[in-house]
């Protein structure tokens, strides 16, 4: 098993690499960097020259990975546009943990600025996982007990429904009523944007009411691939011998559900949601731009739209990583799980 | 299954009489029995005919006038679907930006199936090395939500294309941007699908008689084994409609999409949450044809899974 691991991590290098420099191409075109650095423009040529050379864009785009890769402390660099490097780098580079500085909020260290939103994105994102997880349980267990019932056929289709839907469509129609029409009929009201009111504070209730909302919206639309495969995983092990087995030895129906079915039911189950956890990092950039949530979404939205690279890069490049760690993490929780599977 | 045991054993003798039903006639009869299918298929036919059929009446030139005096007007007799936020009429937008998502959601598909085939097949057919490399293009591409590549790529590719007049028509050059680059972000499920369809095809008897005979490679690849895994790539690409439509609304709704005075229906919602309280038309109509057409053809989707692809159910 160990051995296992080591060769998916050597492995995941090169795929983490390639993406690193598939991604880093991509982002040459996001714009120029130094119009909208600061929140302010710089429109003299000369600063322009200046500060292009102090971020090292006027260098050619592979030297701009490999400074980005590995750090530019080991080599001169040069500042003062007169041709000769004069000055030592500062830069670390990725492999050494070191993301560079944001452009936007300027010289703020790239893991700083994800740092600072990843919590929001977190506390919106775990919290809607939550309500996907444990309302997919309840709700495929019991329509594949009462397969084609009515409650089986009514959940089917608002679960196509939920399923169909843009996000933000869901998102508009609950503010419109929860927000919108119930302030106008005089009843209480659900906030629609930011994580907390301005005059109350951020406390713990104040959180918990900007968030229903945007919970409720992500788990509408999520809901429905969670609880179609609970259902069918339930459908297909309640008709295998073991539980016919544990059913005519007189064993009482909810240990058979929960304790017999459920266990082996749930393997798939976990892997689902052990390859969705790493995308909860990434946050919901739609929710988040609807609800105005400040999480990791919105940090990614706001940092491309004003060119700022380093930021970008350094979101993907986070998602990327955790994405290949947590398909590994799945792989042996699935053979800790499963004892029949056995990694060669 | 009990269904047809007791009807063989009742008529025996009509089983024989019968002649044996042609595959059209079996996938026709399987999906004649989803309901929501044809359901999906005669909402589709609407939609169509709601699109193509009001450019009768209306002009695309109306559409995209503004007449700032009338600007976020609510529903009237002129303006059925009211005004947006530069007076142009939402229903006339609709119609047009119609158009335009259809034809975002078929045309991204044909991208997509394009690759997802030839990569597909090419990783399946070749194994080996051939199938590592690509195999591994494909994993990274997965390991990125696509809806932050298609950001990147929508600011990558922005603002290279002019305009382009079409049928006496002139389409915003972002319409063919994001054509191609939702195309180029959602072949790897459909790669994957036909890897595996290759994989296992390749090794019946009939490959080995075309390649025995001297078949040529291509030949073998696109006209042997590709016909044979159509039915998992045609379910594959009407969901892939659906899911195209759905991202081009996404990204238009960002802003970054389909630019102004095309309209989309993606587009046509873009800030429209900051009229939330005063304007709620601005957003119903354009994303409530959304749903209704990723709806139809999810339900399409999944009738042509049951007709086609019967063993690959899985809910």
């Amino acid at each position: 098993m160990t051995r296992y691991i080591i060769r998916r991590l050597l492995q995941a290098i090169p795929l983490l690499f390639v993406i690193s420099l598939v991604l880093f191409v991509l982002m040459q075109n996001m714009g120029d960097p130094v119009a909208t650095m600061g929140g302010r423009s710089v429109t003299r040529s000369a600063d322009r020259e200046r500060l292009r050379r102090q971020l090292g864009l006027d260098k050619p785009i592979a030297v701009q990975y490999l400074y980005w890769l590995v750090g530019n402390d080991w080599t001169k660099i040069d500042l003062d546009g007169d041709g000769v490097a004069e000055t030592p780098g500062q830069r670390q580079g990725v492999l050494r943990g070191d993301f560079g500085a944001s452009l936007v909020n300027r010289g703020k260290p790239v893991l700083q600025v994800i740092w600072d939103r990843l919590p929001n994105t977190l506390l919106l994102m775990g919290a809607s996982e939550l309500v996907i997880i444990i309302g997919a349980l309840l709700i495929g267990i019991y329509s594949a007990l009462r397969q084609y019932s009515v409650i089986d056929h009514v959940v089917t289709a608002i679960s196509f429904v939920g399923y169909s839907m843009p996000i933000f469509f869901i998102a508009l129609l609950t503010m419109y009523i929860f927000s919108v029409n119930f302030k106008r009929w005089g009843l209480p009201y659900l906030p629609t944007v930011g994580m907390f009111d301005p005059g109350v504070g951020k406390t713990t209730g104040q959180v918990a009411l900007h968030m229903i909302l945007p919970v409720f919206s992500l788990s509408f639309i999520y809901f429905a691939g969670y609880s179609r495969y609970v259902r069918s995983t339930m459908l297909e092990v309640m008709s295998q011998d073991y539980i016919r087995t544990a059913r005519s030895k007189g064993l009482p129906r909810p240990v058979i559900i929960y304790l017999h079915a459920l266990k082996n039911a749930s393997l798939p189950i976990v892997t689902v949601i052990g390859l969705d956890l790493p995308l909860l990092l990434a946050g919901a950039i739609v929710t988040e731009r609807i609800f105005a949530w400040p999480g990791m979404g919105r940090l990614f939205l706001d940092h491309a739209s004003r060119s700022d690279t380093p930021v970008v890069m350094g979101i993907l490049m986070m998602i990327s990583v955790a994405v290949v760690v947590f398909q590994i993490i799945v792989d042996v929780v699935y053979a800790w799980l499963d004892p029949r599977i056995r990694y060669s | 299954m009990v269904e047809t045991t007791l009807s063989a054993s009742i008529h025996p003798v009509d089983e024989l009489l019968t002649p044996p039903l042609s595959l059209r006639q079996l996938v026709w009869r399987r999906f004649r029995r989803h309901t929501m299918a044809l359901f999906g298929v005669v909402v589709l036919i609407l939609l169509f005919t709601y699109a193509f059929g009001g450019a009768l009446f209306l002009t695309e030139s109306y559409a995209n006038q503004t007449e700032t005096g009338v600007r976020l007007q609510g529903p009237s007799a002129v303006h059925p679907f009211g005004t947006d936020t530069v007076g142009r009429d939402i229903l006339a937008r609709t119609i047009y930006g119609g158009q335009i998502s259809l034809l975002i959601g078929l045309t991204a598909v044909l991208i997509e199936t394009g690759f997802g085939i030839l990569i597909g097949a090419f990783a399946g057919y070749y194994g080996g090395v051939v199938d590592s490399v690509l195999m591994r293009i494909t994993e990274a591409m997965l390991n990125i939500p696509q809806l932050f590549l298609l950001i990147v790529m929508a600011k990558f590719f922005s603002g290279k294309l002019p305009n382009i007049t079409l049928l006496g028509r002139t389409f915003s050059g972002s319409v063919v941007v994001i054509i191609g680059i939702i195309g180029l972000t959602s072949w790897m499920y459909l790669a994957r699908i036909v890897r595996a369809e290759f994989l296992s095809l390749k090794e019946n008897e009939f490959v080995l008689a075309a390649r025995a005979i001297g078949t040529p490679r291509r030949e073998i690849i696109f006209q042997h084994i590709l016909p044979n895994s159509i039915a998992p790539i045609v379910v594959s690409a009407t969901l892939g409609v659906a899911n195209a439509i759905l991202s081009e609304a996404y990204i238009s709704f960002l802003g970054l999409g389909v630019q102004p005075p095309t309209a989309t229906w993606g587009n046509m919602l873009d800030g429209a949450y900051n009229y939330i309280d005063t304007a709620p038309w601005l957003w119903v109509f354009p994303g409530t044809l959304i749903v209704l057409t990723v709806l139809s053809i999810n339900f399409l989707g999944d009738g042509l899974r049951d007709a086609l692809d019967p063993r690959s159910r899985v809910a």
